[in-house]
């Protein structure tokens, strides 16, 4: 592995008016490892990965990424570097058929940049994209409009969209929510892939049975502090996660 | 027995709705009528118009660039509610080309309409940032501020303006120049907003956020289709200068702002045709209700509400929708 981790949270603490999202959170990420991010609502893990993304500046502290501050840096520059999200919320063009919609992405810089100045054939690429995460090529989801398809699909859109930058950081966010039992076992394969193809993954996640059987790591938040972090069944079993969690005193 | 209309492109539209196999005369001519009659409309209503519609038609297509100018920036996420701000810069741009440096007006035309957008988009740059309402509010204000700046300062002959600025060389070179700007900003704008580039800058409107998580500055963006949608409008502003053979406080009247929204409205936003055929409609029903006096505005007005709440998708949405709408008669027991 080579000088340091490939990204990392250094004292970040973020005020909301009078409230304290985040405070004092420092987390490491490693080349290729996937790292899980919990804790109870509203503990601060979707504004951790907004300060992380650029969508919200820090009040102080700092996010370093392959040894450089990013912290700072507008959100589409952020993504020019490697790393992109997917939102809890799915954010679709509902207009658009699915395939349309992975144009967008496709037409970032960081896509051109990445294979070598040339843009190519977009919507062949967004139906190979699409076929990846799991949209049947011969059944015509591809090309039904976002407004109607089903959630698991729309999540699974949302997944490509933020493969399609060829990202070296993926931050999944709540990807499994609102999800089946059945979608999740199919979207699974799909995140361990991204995983042998060398990507840094962070995934939030209240579905913690998925979720331990692929992180390597997790960290847990409560009140926007890392009150554990290791791995995942020494962690659940401290009592600090257990009162987070349940309320009460183990 | 009864009868009912009954569907029959519905299997075709569910696996593809563009797709048309262009085998016979008949299909071809589907799909060119609707491009072909507007196109040849234009280029020969001069031919066959008098002197007094002449006028009209110049003004038709004078407001449907405007109208199409607010389209493209509608389609971009922007509302703007100051169309005047581009046209007046457009306007006044040209004029002092033309009357303070003595240059031909054909060379003031495009230079004019470029440093118009220029201006335009510096003007509104720093607000790129606010959506919605706030953004409109902003274009709103500005040529009401400039009308109040050329007055204060009485720069550019103040309040009465420049006069007697040079007159383009005939009048058939301004009604073919203005026809064929429609017409090129009409179909090249359609087709942009068609292509890849035009996603993203519908995208930007439908969920910004998102595409800035697709590393693109939407900002960027937003500059770009500013610029490109205030040189259309400085373009038309600066025709009519040399049309009117004066600028001045005028060119940043309400009317430029509000009437382009009226148009795109009433015609169906977001597809640039619908700007146009608002256009067509409104601006000639302006010139007929003339007649009847008084009670001109309070008809024009009537006629408006009618409209948006009979037809909220807009006239060329609908005819659209039925245009490419197969049916057939079928017996109901």
């Amino acid at each position: 592995m080579g000088a340091g981790p490939l990204l990392a949270l250094k004292a970040l603490y973020k005020n909301f008016g009078g409230i304290l999202a985040i405070n004092d959170l420092s987390f490491e990420l490693a080349q290729g490892e996937l790292l899980g991010l919990i804790g109870p609502n509203g503990s601060g893990k979707t504004t951790a990965v907004n300060l992380i993304t650029g969508f919200v500046k820090p009040s102080s502290g700092a996010v370093v990424y392959r040894g450089r501050t990013i912290s700072g840096l507008p959100p589409y520059a952020i993504v020019r570097l490697g790393i992109s999200r997917t939102f809890q919320m799915v954010k679709p063009f509902y207009q658009l058929p699915a395939y349309k919609n992975m144009i967008i992405p496709l037409c970032s810089p960081r896509v051109k940049q990445m294979a070598g100045g040339r843009y190519g054939d977009r919507d062949a690429v967004a139906l190979d994209l699409l076929e990846e995460v799991g949209f049947e090529r011969d059944a015509q989801v591809a090309y039904k409009s976002a407004a109607v398809l089903p959630q698991g699909y729309l999540k699974r859109l949302e997944l490509a969209k933020a493969i399609a930058l060829k990202p070296d950081v993926v931050i999944l966010d709540e990807l499994f929510s609102g999800l089946s039992l059945a979608e999740v076992a199919s979207i699974v394969p799909i995140i361990e892939r991204l995983r042998q193809e060398g990507k840094s993954i962070i995934m939030i996640e209240h579905r913690l049975k998925e979720l331990f059987r692929i992180a390597d790591r997790v960290v847990v938040l409560n009140f926007g502090q890392k009150i554990a972090e290791g791995r995942a069944e020494a962690v659940m079993a401290s009592d600090a996660v257990k009162k987070a969690y349940l309320g009460v005193e183990a | 027995m009864e009868r009912r209309k009954e569907r029959i492109d519905r299997g075709i539209k569910v696996r593809a709705g563009d797709v048309f196999a262009l085998c016979s005369w008949r299909e071809m001519l589907y799909l060119l009528a609707p491009r072909l009659i507007p196109v040849l409309g234009f280029l020969l209503l001069p031919l066959i118009l008098d002197n007094y519609w002449q006028k009209v038609l110049l003004s038709v297509a004078a407001f449907a660039l405007l109208a199409i100018s607010w389209d493209i920036l509608a389609q971009s996420g922007m509302i703007s509610l100051g169309q005047a701000l581009f046209f007046g810069l457009g306007a006044y741009c040209s004029g002092v080309l033309t009357h303070v440096f003595g240059w031909p007006p054909l060379l003031a035309l495009p230079v004019a309409a470029l440093l118009g957008g220029l201006l335009s988009t510096l003007c509104l740059l720093p607000v790129l940032r606010l959506r919605g309402v706030y953004f409109s509010m902003v274009t709103l204000i500005i040529p009401l501020m400039l009308v109040r700046v050329v007055e204060a300062t009485k720069i550019f002959g103040g309040t009465e303006g420049l006069s007697g600025i040079a007159p383009l060389p005939s009048k058939w070179i301004e009604l073919y120049l203005i026809v064929g700007a429609l017409l090129a900003a009409l179909f090249g704008f359609r087709r942009m907003l068609d292509s890849d580039y035009g996603l993203v800058l519908k995208a930007i409107k439908d969920n910004d956020r998102s595409v800035i998580n697709a590393g693109i500055n939407i900002y960027w963006f937003k500059a770009q289709a500013l610029f490109i949608a205030s040189s259309l409008a400085a373009l038309t502003g600066a025709f009519m200068t040399h049309v009117y053979m004066f600028v001045g406080m005028p060119v940043f009247a309400l009317d430029y702002s509000i009437l382009p929204i009226a148009a795109a409205v009433v015609g169906g936003p977001g597809t640039l045709a619908g700007a146009t055929v608002g256009a067509v409609i409104l601006v000639p029903l302006s010139e007929v209700l003339r007649g009847i006096g008084g009670l001109r505005i309070v008809f024009y007005g009537l006629f408006l509400v009618v409209f948006i709440v009979a037809l909220p998708e807009g006239i060329f949405h609908y005819i659209q929708r039925k245009y490419h709408q197969f049916e057939r008669w079928v017996e109901v027991q």
